[in-house]
């Protein structure tokens, strides 16, 4: 059994949409779990449909978001106050530097973060590197075992099979509520699903079909 | 935010006139862009906190979109595609144009004081 699990991504709703039911499944077996988050998201185009943010309010709402999903997850969380999309352009050994300094505290057995330069967004990237540097530096006994999440589209043709293939069907609603706590952003990213002429039955199953699978692949390293 | 005020931006674009402000300029068609659409492009420019001064400022309508230009004494500022705005209580002027969806694609935003980070 795990003894902690950190989850390290750079933006209010990465857990929910990427991990929420990995997440669930850990607290449903007691296992801490700490939620390190990067930014606020200030920089997200979803101001929520009709917008209820602005540029200058977005990071106050998102933050908000983020603590309800939180409390729906029944995790911890702990904000980095990086500000969005600048992540790539800070030094990664400062990042990582602060990334260890959690990990020295919590000691956590297991952390999850984005696959570097599978994972889409340049933050995903950066941070994800950060983390994955942040293990490195660890005395090697002390290492947790980390979890890369990639999302591009054709990261299985690159990487092969993912080494955890984690079904979460059973924890689907709990990840959608996770999912929809982050108002501003869940309705923008979830209407690509939508399809000309579905049901809203058909919209749901579609949704709840694509996020029942969370898939990682176990960092390997070589010293 | 509410549908832009042509008169009341123009009044708050007057009354800076020749005063040091600090300027939010970003436009963006999203970090996924090209993974949601193979097809697309994935681009953005971002500025946050330039201190200018423009010598004049104004705000023209097409087809209920707006333009917003600024004149330096050195250069000039623009964004095109602006649809709405709001001051907020720190009187600070934002300027953004949504999509359909509601998504931010453009912004000006005009502060006296610095911008928080
Ligand atoms: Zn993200």
């Amino acid at each position: 059994m795990e003894k902690h699990v950190v989850v390290i991504y750079p933006h209010p709703d990465d857990e929910s949409f990427g991990a929420a039911g990995t997440i669930i499944q850990y607290r449903k077996q007691g296992v801490p779990v700490t939620y390190l988050c990067g930014t606020l998201g200030e920089m997200g185009r979803n101001m929520g449909n009709p917008p209820i943010a602005n540029r200058e309010s977005l990071s106050e709402i998102r933050k908000e978001e983020l603590l309800e999903a939180a409390r729906v997850l029944d995790m911890e969380v702990e904000m980095l106050g990086f500000r969005d999309k600048t992540l790539e352009f800070e030094d990664r050994t400062k990042v990582a530097t602060n990334l260890k300094e959690y990990l020295d505290r919590i000691k956590p057995s297991l952390v999850i973060t984005h696959y570097p330069d599978h994972a889409v967004h340049p933050d995903h990237h950066a941070l994800g590197a950060a983390a994955i540097e942040a293990v490195r530096m660890m005395d090697k006994s002390e290492r947790p075992v980390v979890w890369a999440q990639a999302i591009s589209r054709n990261y299985t043709e690159v990487l092969g099979k993912p080494d955890v293939i984690n079904d979460v069907r059973a924890e689907i609603d709990t990840k959608l509520d996770a999912i929809y706590a982050h108002k501003t952003q869940a309705a923008g990213v979830l209407s690509q699903f939508m399809q000309p002429g579905f049901s809203q039955e058909e919209f749901k199953k579609k949704v709840a079909n694509n996020f029942s699978t969370e898939q990682f692949y176990i960092w390997k390293y070589n010293d | 935010m509410e549908p832009i005020n042509v008169s009341k931006i123009q009044a708050y674009l007057d009354d800076r006139i020749n005063k040091s402000v600090y300027i939010h300029l970003e436009t963006t068609n999203g970090a996924y862009a090209s993974h949601i659409n193979e097809k697309a492009y994935t681009v953005g420019a971002f500025i946050r906190n330039a201190e200018v001064k423009f010598t004049n400022a104004k705000i023209i309508e097409n087809n209920h979109v707006y333009r917003v230009g600024l004149k330096l004494e050195i250069g000039w500022i623009y964004a095109e595609g602006l649809t709405d705005w709001t001051v907020t209580e720190e009187n600070q002027l934002l300027l953004a144009g949504h999509d359909r969806e509601g998504r931010l694609m453009v912004a000006l935003q005009i502060s006296e004081q610095p911008f928080s980070n």
